[in-house]
């Protein structure tokens, strides 16, 4: 089956610079697809300047690519011609960061749920209307009473952020990409929306890209996950095995630096050493050999290939220099080994710690 | 045990709007010991980031401190006169303010930013000892001392935040309050800034404040947490403690939505939204949320009492 959306060997170089010309490289030969038989949720995980924003951007059509292709079904998005990129368009779904500033402040919530309606003629009636609009809030765990005619001030940002994702599912979209969707949202609220998007996965058979920084939610709504560094993949999987036994130093370096909420599992004592540190170092090695402890001779000569270590995991790392080597483009082999049959198993069977009520979410 | 480095006795702010009179912080008493590293969590709204204003004398009406005591090292700073207070701030209490990276002057270098705030709190210093001082406290959060010549345009978000750690200390105050100083940063600079503060708190003796929503953040920083709801603190213990044995039945929900590694895939959250704190419900502010409510608390507000040795809790549960 041809996947929803495609990135074959794209890459992005962004230029500027009114006096000095400079060219950052974003995103290099990148292969990844979204979107093929089973709904899964992948994360693009990386620091800043990472390109993993510029890979959402792509997929969104909002930027062009310098070259390689972004496909939609097969076909070159930007050789689409209208009524299939209008397709697009209802079929690839964006969710953002911040779930504040997509609302206009002086309309009501309503406002933003009813605009695609009407964009895409969805609805014939205001009846019709109104049900499309109940169906989506409810199905985020929403009461349309207690959203609807509101002013997005009055909401939460946990429930401003379940308005904007019932919005994406109103179009009945294949793909949904979401860019940090929880980091602004209170800790104490992220679980609400975490919950909506697996629900979208399953209830929907939505597939998402799930753009983020932050290792801990993304291993617990993420059925794979690709980690980025300056623009290459730094290691690729199942979300499962690579959390809990990174083996890219980089993939260490960022789940040893999450800071889990529990006072008994502290930081690692070992130094860091961030982006900033060792700004000013060409390599025309590995990326990451200028913050890498383990860094060896090779890493500093040539970039290292993608080596499969096992089945659905590779790393694009020397110290697994044993391991079969894989083409950029065959990272699908790697990804598309952990749909969603994996994460099945682990999903709802966990019991919650004793002494501790367990609470639903509301609606 | 001496006496506590800040002392904080039945704060109030309020700010007052068209609408009436907004409670942010209603009736905070508690005691930050000399060298401690406190944490202060609670959501969106719910008078931490007022709290931190209202320790540094900076509430700007409409809001205005309504009652209480603020007191550090012996000297309430409530009374304090403007020009007074103004030599209080940076020498013995100073802010990290959020986004503090942003808060930093586009058009000056950092030598003139950290030197600003020297002589606009502590006045006479020579050219040389000005300096000396900058090198000094770039040293202290690991810039190099090229920095201090640099815009902030030429600076990471990591190292910016440094820059705002640097003058915060610039002039050795007893506490620091750091309101989420690591929130817009990634995990990595993140766990590198706060390892940084903490390092600096240890070195200097100073107590600090960590204001912020992360709960994994304060498991890895601090030793004492409060948690705060609604304009008034909830529960108050040693970190361990809280996270081990959590009393208030908010803080139970708070810690009960955390993502651990080894429950994969659980989600809750807590129900309800916080209340308005224009018409807040009486009795306890979170009764309308709480799960193990009883009659009483939709009437009575519970009392903030240490119920055992360093253990502060206001719920009726452990009222006798």
């Amino acid at each position: 089956m041809t996947p929803t959306l495609e990135l074959r060997d794209v890459t992005k170089v962004y230029s500027g610079g009114l006096f000095k010309r400079r060219s950052t490289v974003a995103l290099e030969k990148n292969y990844i697809s979204v979107g093929g038989e089973h709904p899964t949720i992948v994360a693009i995980a990386g620091e800043s300047g990472s390109g993993k924003t510029t890979m959402g951007m792509l997929m969104l059509g909002f930027i062009e690519p310098t070259s390689g292709q972004v496909l939609y079904k097969g076909q070159d998005l930007w050789a689409l011609p209208k009524p299939a990129w209008t397709e697009f368009r209802r079929e690839v779904q964006a969710i953002f960061q911040d779930p504040f500033e997509v609302y206009n402040p002086f309309y009501k919530v309503d406002h933003v749920l009813m605009v695609p309606i009407r964009k895409f003629g969805l609805a014939h009636t205001r009846a019709q209307e109104h049900d499309l609009i109940e169906r989506a809030l409810t199905s985020v765990g929403l009461r349309p009473d207690e959203t609807l005619g509101r002013y997005p001030h009055q909401l939460s940002g946990g429930q401003r952020q379940r308005i904007t994702v019932a919005r994406a599912l109103l179009l009945d979209p294949k793909v949904i990409i979401a860019d940090e969707p929880v980091s602004m949202i209170d800790a104490s609220l992220r679980a609400t929306v975490l919950k909506s998007l697996r629900l979208l996965r399953d209830e929907a058979g939505i597939s998402i890209l799930y753009i983020t920084h932050d290792l801990a939610t993304a291993y617990h709504i993420c059925d794979e996950i690709m980690v980025l560094y300056q623009g290459t993949v730094a290691e690729a999987g199942d979300v499962d095995s690579v959390i809990q036994a990174p083996k890219h130093p980089y993939t260490q370096l960022l789940v040893g630096s999450i800071p889990w909420p529990d006072p008994k599992r502290k930081w690692g004592q070992d130094a860091v050493l961030t982006q900033a540190d060792v700004f000013h170092v060409e390599t025309k090695g590995c990326k990451f050999a200028p913050r890498c402890a383990r860094a060896m001779d090779i890493c500093r000569e040539s970039p290292p290939p993608l080596f499969q270590t096992e089945a659905g995991r590779a790393v694009t790392c020397y110290l697994y220099k044993d391991a079969p080597v894989l083409d950029g483009s065959e990272i699908g082999k790697v990804l598309g080994q952990n749909g969603r049959g994996a994460a099945e198993a682990t999903r709802d069977g966990v019991v919650p710690k004793p002494g501790v009520p367990q609470v639903g979410l509301p609606g | 045990m001496s006496a506590p480095i800040l002392s904080v006795q039945d704060l109030r702010v309020y700010y007052y709007t068209e609408a009436g009179a907004v409670k942010a912080v209603d009736g905070v008493t508690l005691d930050v010991a000399r060298g401690m590293k406190m944490g202060l969590v609670g959501e969106s709204g719910c008078g931490k980031s007022t709290m931190a204003m209202a320790f540094m004398r900076l509430i700007k009406p409409p809001g205005r401190i309504e009652s209480g005591q603020v007191v550090l090292d012996g000297t309430d700073l409530v009374p304090l006169s403007e020009d007074r207070m103004r030599r209080v701030r940076l020498n013995e209490i100073s802010l990290i303010p959020q986004g503090a990276m942003n808060s930093l002057n586009p058009v000056a270098r950092v030598r003139k930013q950290i030197i600003d705030g020297i002589q606009d709190h502590n006045g006479r210093f020579s050219r040389a000892e000005l300096n000396d001082r900058v090198e000094e406290v770039l040293e202290a959060v690991d810039l190099r001392p090229e920095v201090a010549d640099m815009f902030p345009h030429e600076l990471s978000g990591g190292m910016k935040q440094r820059v705002c750690v640097a003058i915060a200390i610039s002039m050795r105050p007893k506490v620091i309050i750091a309101d989420e100083p690591t929130s817009a940063l990634d995990v990595v600079v993140q766990r590198q800034v706060m390892e940084t503060i903490q390092r600096l708190q240890q070195e200097l003796g100073i107590s600090m404040i960590l204001i912020g929503h992360d709960m994994g953040l304060m498991a890895q920083s601090i030793e004492h947490l409060a948690v705060m709801y609604s304009g008034r603190l909830a529960e108050l213990a040693e970190v361990n403690a809280i996270f081990e044995e959590p009393l208030h039945p908010y803080t139970q929900l708070l810690i009960s939505t955390l993502p651990v590694l080894g429950a994969k895939g659980v989600f809750r959250g807590i129900p309800g939204i916080t209340p308005s704190l224009l018409s807040p419900p009486p009795g306890c502010l979170f009764h309308p949320r709480c799960p193990q409510a009883q009659e009483i608390c939709q009437h009575k507000v519970p009392t903030w009492q240490e119920i055992r040795p360093g253990r502060w809790v206001a719920c009726h549960k452990y009222e006798v």
